[in-house]
């Protein structure tokens, strides 16, 4: 076995199912539940106990992800990103998931600490960053559908026509 | 105009487009090498 490589594909895949299932958690459960919450005042249950938990899971799996898919190119990182011949195909894929963690560290969970109330922040503060992180996740939801097909394609690329 | 990020449909449809868009763009960057 080439254990680099194949350690590296175990941990992408695992580290992005928790990613991308906690940012498809966020954007097609907990909003819709979040509303439903608040009317009958219960949503403190998600804002104080799962919403912190599930945050953290998210940005370290997102991280973990990355490193594990940089570990994963090796020595053809720069043809990647460079979109250079045939690696353009993984290259677009990288592309998108390093745009998508800089959104979870520089935009979402800056803008989540204000919500939550582990920054301190005014209202009108808190009203600010939840529309910037709302942006922000399904900006990343978006791109999860073509960052999912690149990493599919980069890996079998006979199959997409590449 | 609304903003098409402000509906899950809106979301999906829109990482779709993008998806075919990047989709021409990859092929022609490989025609090209």
């Amino acid at each position: 076995m080439d254990y680099v490589p194949a350690i590296a594909r175990w941990l992408h895949l695992m580290a992005g199912v928790m990613w991308i299932g906690l940012l498809y958690y966020f954007n097609f459960v907990q909003g819709a539940a979040l509303k439903a919450a608040a009317a009958d005042n219960t949503a403190a249950g998600i804002t104080k106990h799962v919403a912190p938990l599930a945050l953290y899971y998210f940005r370290w799996s997102a991280l973990l992800t990355w490193l594990a898919g940089a570990a994963l190119l090796g020595g053809n990182i720069v043809a990647a990103f460079t979109l250079s011949g045939s690696y353009a195909v993984i290259g677009i894929g990288a592309w998108l998931g390093t745009i998508m963690l800089l959104n979870v560290w520089g935009l979402i969970w800056p803008n989540q600490k204000k919500i939550l109330g582990i920054k301190p922040a005014t209202d009108e503060e808190k009203a600010k960053a939840r529309r910037i992180a709302f942006l922000a996740s399904r900006t990343n939801t978006m791109l999860s559908i073509p960052l999912l097909f690149f990493m599919a394609a980069g890996a079998h690329s006979a199959i997409y026509g590449f | 105009m609304k903003n098409p990020l402000d509906s899950l449909w809106g979301t999906v449809i829109t990482g779709l487009v993008l998806t075919i868009v990047l989709y021409y763009v990859a092929k022609q960057l490989v025609v090209l090498a």
